[in-house]
């Protein structure tokens, strides 16, 4: 497909709830492609653009359980197979003594999964964005709430989806470049 | 509105606010992040950080010394073979729990009032648990060789005794610093882009930029990183009760009267998440009063951080009262011995003022004149903390000292060098405390955002405009 000449069109909002007003109206005329950006994690924006992501918890699952089955494995190899040693008299397999060091593994794998899963699901780390040259996007990270309808969206057109936000009563409307 | 947001109704400590009223979303990002950002770094900054850096040079000094005599620099010895090492580290280690407890528990428990306490919170757990960690790896000896802990493929073909609780405990300690730093570093991440776009020097721009992995609020983003975040709070909850009743089996796995109770575990728990909550309010009273927070650690922070102090500490009260009753139950000559010298063997000054501290004095946190009197709740947690200390004491060097054979019996005490790496860790604590608060914000700002009254979506408007 062809590079669109612009990343998209963006629009600034006060409030979370113009946000999702927003979002739902812009949904309702038929866009998909876009983004919002808040200061803080709101539910309901998530919600109004269909944004949750159920793979983070699959892959903590899976981390989890990879975790788990090396912590165990390594024990078992370590004591079982290629350093047997009677400590104690218990068995050479004695795994109640091994659960302690699978618990913690699979917590560490779990966690490390959660953090790195959900990083590159993100597509973080990822310095450069063509939202960052809106100069007023500074304040997204601040307090305020942003629209962005992206120009890969089948119904995007500069003007007519330039007017279509202005009349959303935002604070302003600006131009992405990319 | 809002009335939600600001106080659950009928939960503790309600009548006071979580954050001070008139705030938005601007204000509150200004006042947290203006303390980092700010050219001029208060002369308070220096004076903190100045003591706590000299303390950690007399731990550098005290560790060089270590390293070239060896451990008899110390004062253990057989019989009595862990003394301030393994009390520091339990100590140390304890104190970390509450920083795990107030960002992953009461997370998933949606107490709000967490907010503003969690992120210096699980700096401070860091800090606590790299200070715990020192000293198992300056007790094995030569600790240049403390790599011999991990299990890794060596031409001595040996593998660690995964047997062993010490051995649990490396695992126990290392992943909970490792989430300990990821819990902590994943929320600093959107706080960290407020920092960069609101930073106007060029370092500032360039340092958090990078740090901040270039973070910008994407809603699907911030979904997947609630998923993320919360996940990872039901991690660390189980993670931090096994951390301590992993340490508590070092103790309870061995057959020394004193130290092999089944209550061990819970007691233990118990008795971390006590110290720690002390340490956080004496840590938050000079802070909040220093950099003008009270607006958002309150007094019901304090209220509340003293109940559980209150809580915790009958928990405890209630271990001490087990140990003793089990001695005297269980008809064993030497548990009903070691209980006997704790009460008036040569160390009876160090139980009964165990028992002063961490039992008695919390009772004053019945009284709600003393939740909401900042010196005297100040005043109950270096207590509690000193307390807490000698718990450790008496749980190792008392039981240690006179064990089954009265030919094997000995004394104990901390030597210049004990006290001096014990003065220099808390130096490491500092130092390390102050640059936190002089490079991090301290309070978590988007979810301080959260609870400003605006945050709350009105959903009759949506309704309007959206039908």
């Amino acid at each position: 497909m062809k590079r669109p000449p612009i990343h998209g069109i963006m629009a600034e909002f006060d409030t979370p709830t113009d946000l999702v007003v927003a979002i739902n109206k812009a949904r309702a005329e038929g866009y998909r492609a876009m983004d919002a950006y808040t200061p803080f994690p709101v539910e309901e924006v998530a919600e109004a653009l269909h944004a949750h992501d159920r793979r983070v918890a699959l892959i903590v699952l899976i981390g989890g359980i990879l975790g788990g089955l090396a912590g165990y494995a390594l024990q078992y190899y370590t004591s079982v197979i290629d350093l047997p040693l009677n400590i104690g008299g218990k068995p050479v397999h004695s795994w109640p003594a091994f659960i302690p060091v699978t618990f913690e593994t699979t917590v560490l794998g779990a966690a490390l999964s959660a953090v790195f899963g959900m990083l590159a699901l993100n597509g973080l780390p990822m310095p450069y964005h063509p939202a960052f040259n809106v100069p007023r996007f500074a304040l997204a990270s601040r307090d305020q709430f942003f629209l962005c309808i992206e120009a890969t969206d089948p119904l995007f057109e500069r003007g007519s989806t330039r007017r279509f936000l202005e009349q959303l009563h935002p604070m302003s409307v600006s131009e992405v470049e990319h | 509105m809002s009335e939600s947001v600001l106080e659950t109704p009928g939960s503790p400590g309600s009548g006071h606010p979580i954050i001070g009223p008139g705030h938005t979303f601007a204000s509150v990002t200004d006042k947290i992040s203006a303390v980092v950002l700010t050219g001029r770094t208060p002369v308070g900054w220096f004076v903190g950080f100045g003591i706590g850096f000299l303390f950690l040079n007399l731990l550098l000094v005290s560790v060089g010394w270590l390293f070239i005599r060896g451990i008899g620099i110390w004062g253990i010895n057989i019989p009595v073979g862990w003394g301030f090492d393994i009390i520091n580290f339990v100590w140390w280690i304890g104190i970390g729990h509450a920083g795990t407890l107030i960002s992953a528990i009461l997370l998933l428990l949606r107490q709000e009032w967490r907010t503003s306490i969690n992120r210096f919170a699980e700096a401070m757990t860091l800090f606590a648990v790299a200070c715990a960690g020192m000293y198992p790896l300056l007790h094995v000896g030569r600790p240049w060789l403390a790599y011999w802990l991990l299990p890794y493929p060596n031409t001595m073909a040996m593998w660690p005794n995964f047997r062993s609780p010490l051995l649990w405990d490396v695992f126990a300690v290392s992943t909970y610093a490792t989430v300990s730093l990821l819990f902590w570093f994943v929320g600093l991440v959107p706080d960290l882009a407020t920092l960069r776009d609101r930073s106007r020097n060029r370092v500032g721009k360039v340092v958090y930029g990078l740090l901040s992995l270039g973070w910008r609020g994407s809603a699907t983003h911030w979904a997947r990183y609630e998923t993320a975040y919360l996940l990872l709070a039901g991690l660390s909850t189980p993670l931090v009760v096994s951390v301590h009743s992993v340490v508590s089996f070092d103790f309870a796995v061995s057959v020394i009267p004193g130290w092999h109770a089944t209550i061990f575990p819970p007691y233990f728990v118990a008795g971390a998440i006590f110290a720690g909550f002390a340490m956080v309010i004496i840590l938050a009273v000079p802070l909040r009063a220093f950099y003008g927070l009270e607006d958002f650690v309150t007094m019901r922070h304090l209220d509340n951080m003293g109940r559980v102090m209150l809580a915790t500490g009958l928990v405890v009260t209630y271990g001490y009262l087990v140990e003793a009753f089990m001695a005297w139950y269980s008809g064993n000559i030497y548990e009903q011995f070691m209980m006997m010298n704790r009460f008036a063997g040569p160390y009876w000054w160090a139980y009964w003022a165990l028992i002063l501290c961490n039992g008695l004095v919390p009772q004053l946190l019945w009284f709600h004149r003393v939740r909401h009197s900042i010196p005297l709740l100040f005043l109950v947690s270096i207590v509690v903390s000193i307390g807490m200390w000698l718990e450790r004491y008496v749980i190792i060097v008392v039981s240690l000292h006179r064990d089954f054979l009265p030919s094997s019996w000995g004394m104990y005490s901390g030597t210049f060098w004990d006290w001096a790496t014990f003065l220099g860790t808390l130096g490491l604590f500092t130092s390390l405390l102050f640059l936190f608060i002089r490079f991090l914000p301290m309070i978590s700002i988007f979810e301080m955002r959260t609870l400003v009254p605006e945050a709350e979506i009105e959903h009759a408007e949506l309704g309007e405009k959206h039908p």
